[in-house]
């Protein structure tokens, strides 16, 4: 009774699918080629790493972001709880919280422990949005406003400067000429993608953002996944909050993670991830945000000025959105 | 006397599948015109052509002598061509008055004029007999309501062709005869009914011509009181009929001695406004018929048995032991599933593909530590969609590209590949055509017969009389009768459901 011999002839070729899908991958090679072109020292092993290492924060951001926007929801948390991991483990590594004789014993525990108390306050997020309904985009708000204050609050407002070479080799080191950032990138993203593709929570996620009655229907955690799904969303985020300050040498609650919520946003929207839920790729958000930084640098190196870049890199979402949407309708 | 509509040589493909080919369909002014066909044969799709829904592949339309091109449903609207979908498209939390008015509403010196909307939203509802609170939220009523809503948003626009994509299958039987007469108060006025039923009854009650369609064509056109039923039907199925000896379903006959132990019991159960007394039991192998008029409470007394709401009073007990879900997992967990009314809502993920929709439920325990096993799944996967016999280009399929009753199916799937206990149907045939309802109708019973508990909610009385083997019959939120297979005659079921009081129409906001 089964009908698959009415398998296309021939399958019509339709643009706007295509674009969807292997628009952002098309988009990054073209810049490639053109920079190979035009901007001078382009093909170079350091001009890759600036690249990579600027992207790095973004991506470990956008990652998390993508499992939440895959649910169906947004975390606008993220730059205020980079702030707070990033205001936090200085404290404890310079020992102003309680000293800890041994420098490595000291950068281990405040790495755990800034990046667990970032994992904690997503946690915070996902319970008001499971346990009380609130919708993302409120709920989120609150650390948005409060994550920072709260940070500025630990350091009474001041900056936090240091040089513990132990601490910044997550920022400034290298492991066989690549950058340790962008290792950690690496990891983060090849899990990330590995549990949305392969495993029961990331099927869940999909089938929560693509229609959340009908996967509380069918016995799915729902509660428990967003809750799992925003404490992510906040380790990364105070993962890559460590990340910024071990570059900077110094912490500043008012500046490390700024308009990061927005960058991540962009990148998710950009790789081709529904921002209503329901289809979410992690490479594509890699590749998303690879094009994003990739347009800036092209502009800045061609004598754009910034500015100017901001305007361009809106226009480029725009442009993703708009084919993503085409995509759905055809 | 040109036509008011016609569509010629339409042509329609998904993903290169075919869903229309060289379809034709044309309607004359003020005449209601049925459109019937199986699921997959087309119908919404030449609708959703024709209101600028979908974009057609090749085909001409004109529409009052022009050639009509719109890109959305907004435009075609605005050119006179009205729809109300099969799912309702209103916007539940603004009021009635906005949701009738929406897209064109009063302005007074730049602003609302609420009091002149009000009344209008008023008047119309007022020609179906409908007094409302024109001010609530629309989605504090039940459907019937919204239904009318929704016309009343259409007649409002002042359309010169309403399409009504089966409009009666959430109305009670007073509904419905209130809507014929809206239909033919169109008529009068010269208004086009375009009218799509899977209710043959209703067709020669409104209809004046039909159009029947199968695999994406149009096979004929005529004139409703030149075809009988028969035709009907067998030009729909493309083959002769052969139940013609009373059987209106394909369940058939039931052997008692399939029928175990009783495997659910649920005394006095209630909640909110909705139900206030039910008590019945199921028993392995057995099918048992929930009956009653729309609003009678036996889709929320479903959803406690599945611990979607939580019960005020009353108690269950499932296989021997008290029964106290407090979520569907429970429910689940305990060897049940549940096939909702509202597929589109509360069933398909639509996004997911076949294979996925179909493992939502089975993934978990067919997972090693938390991985999927796409072997594992794809087997189970091939063989529903061969056994079931659904209709899709591969397990990889979007299922938002298949038609109501493969997607149907699809669920049915979703609940059979965990082996469950009990199964929940709401409404398991409805919006679903005559020959994928025959095969779920078969399907249920086999299983039944295999020793699955069956609970079947359903509005077709012959769907309850001649597929159940117990039929409870509530009404206004009470069990108040229980009859045995033999005993469950239409008649007996109708005046159990009608005794007392009248199906109402104004329910109090939920």
């Amino acid at each position: 009774m089964t009908d698959l011999t009415a398998q296309p002839k021939q399958r019509l070729f339709d643009p706007f699918e295509f674009l969807a899908r292997y628009g952002t991958l098309i988009a990054l090679a073209l810049l490639i080629v053109f920079n190979l072109i035009f901007t001078r020292n382009f093909a170079s092993m350091q001009t890759v790493n600036v690249n990579l290492t600027q992207v790095c924060t973004i991506v470990i951001v956008a990652v998390g972001m993508t499992l939440v926007i895959g649910t169906g929801g947004i975390d606008l948390s993220v730059g205020s709880l980079m702030a707070i991991s990033g205001a936090l483990a200085p404290m404890i590594f310079l020992g102003k919280i309680l000293p800890i004789g041994n420098i490595y014993l000291a950068v281990a525990a405040a790495m755990i422990i800034a990046v667990l108390i970032a994992g904690i306050f997503g946690l915070f997020n996902g319970w008001l949005i499971a346990r009380f309904r609130i919708q993302p985009i409120v709920a989120t708000l609150v650390l948005f406003i409060a994550g920072r204050g709260i940070a500025q609050v630990m350091t009474n407002g001041n900056l936090q400067t240091f040089r513990v070479p132990e601490f910044q080799f997550i920022g400034l080191g290298r492991i066989l000429g690549v950058p340790v950032q962008v290792i950690l990138m690496a990891i983060i993203v090849i899990i990330a993608a590995w549990v949305l593709k392969r495993t029961v929570f990331g099927r869940q996620i999909i089938a929560i953002g693509g229609n959340e009655r009908a996967a509380e229907l069918s016995g799915i955690a729902v509660s428990k996944v967003k809750l799992i799904v925003y404490g992510i969303s906040g380790l990364c985020a105070g993962i890559a909050g460590l990340i910024v300050i071990a570059i900077n040498s110094s912490s500043d609650a008012n500046l490390v993670g700024l308009g990061m919520e927005l960058d991540a946003i962009a990148a998710v929207a950009v790789g081709g991830t529904l921002l209503s839920g329901g289809k979410a790729t992690i490479i594509g958000t890699l590749l998303g945000a690879m094009t994003i930084q990739l347009v800036r640098y092209t502009l800045l190196s061609n004598g754009v000025p910034d500015a100017a870049a901001l305007v361009v890199k809106a226009g480029i979402i725009v442009l993703a959105v708009w084919i993503q949407q085409q995509g759905r309708h055809a | 006397m040109t036509a008011l509509l016609s569509m010629t040589g339409i042509d329609k493909r998904f993903a290169g599948i075919p869903a229309l080919s060289e379809a034709s369909f044309s309607v004359q002014h003020g005449e209601v015109h049925a459109l019937i066909g199986q699921n997959g044969a087309g119908k919404s799709t030449l609708i959703k052509v024709l209101t600028g829904y979908h974009k057609r592949d090749s085909g001409e339309v004109t529409f009052e002598g022009k050639p009509f091109e719109v890109s959305s449903p907004q435009q075609a609207q605005a050119s006179g061509i009205s729809t109300i979908y099969q799912e309702i498209n209103l916007v539940p939390y603004r009021s009635i008055t906005e949701n009738i008015c929406l897209g064109r509403e009063a302005r007074r010196y730049g602003l609302l004029d609420w009091r002149r909307m009000h009344k209008e939203a008023e008047a119309l509802l007022q020609r179906f007999n409908v007094r409302l609170d024109v001010r609530r939220p629309l989605m504090e009523f039940n459907t019937a309501t919204q239904q009318m809503v929704a016309i009343a948003r259409a007649i409002g626009f002042s359309a010169k062709l309403v399409i009504m994509d089966e409009p009666t299958s959430s109305l009670d039987e007073r509904e419905v005869s209130v809507l014929f007469d809206v239909i033919r108060q169109l008529k009068n006025e010269g208004v086009s009914v375009v009218f799509v039923s899977h209710k043959l009854d209703e067709l020669y009650a409104v209809c004046d011509r039909v159009t029947i369609m199968r695999d994406g064509r149009t096979i004929t056109t005529a004139a409703m009181n030149e075809i009988d039923k028969i035709s009907l039907v067998s030009s729909m199925l493309g083959r002769s009929i052969e139940r013609t000896d009373g059987h209106a379903t394909a369940f058939g006959d039931r052997d008692k001695k399939n029928i175990g132990k009783v495997l659910l019991a649920a005394d006095n159960l209630a909640v909110n406004q909705s139900v206030q007394d039910v008590t019945f039991n199921v028993r392995s192998g057995e099918i048992a018929g929930f009956a009653g008029l729309l609003g009678a409470g036996r889709t929320e007394t479903a959803r406690m048995v599945f611990g979607i709401d939580r019960p005020s009073a009353g108690s269950m007990q499932f296989n021997g032991k008290a029964y106290d879900p407090r979520k569907p997992a429970d429910a689940i967990a305990a060897g049940m599933g549940f096939c909702t009314e509202d597929r589109k809502s509360e069933g398909i993920v639509p996004e997911m593909s076949v294979s996925e929709n179909m493992m939502l439920a089975l993934m978990p325990k067919l997972a090693k530590s938390g991985i999927i096993d796409e072997k594992a799944q794809r087997e189970i996967v091939e063989k529903f969609i061969r056994q079931l016999g659904i209709k899709c280009s591969g397990p990889d399929q979007k299922v938002r590209e298949l038609s109501g009753g493969n997607q149907q199916k699809v669920l049915l799937a979703r609940w059979l590949a965990m082996n469950p206990r009990l199964l929940i149907l709401d409404e398991p045939t409805r919006g679903i055509d005559v020959g994928a309802k025959g095969e779920i109708q078969s399907l249920v019973k086999s299983l039944a017969d295999q020793g699955l508990a069956v609970l079947m909610i359903s509005s077709e009385l012959e769907e309850v009389t001649e597929g159940a083997d117990r039929v409870f019959v509530l009404r206004e939120g009470v069990s108040v009768a229980e009859f045995d297979r033999d005993q469950a005659t239409e008649e007996a079921l109708m005046s159990a459901m009608a005794e007392g009081s009248a199906p109402r129409i104004e329910e109090t906001p939920a």
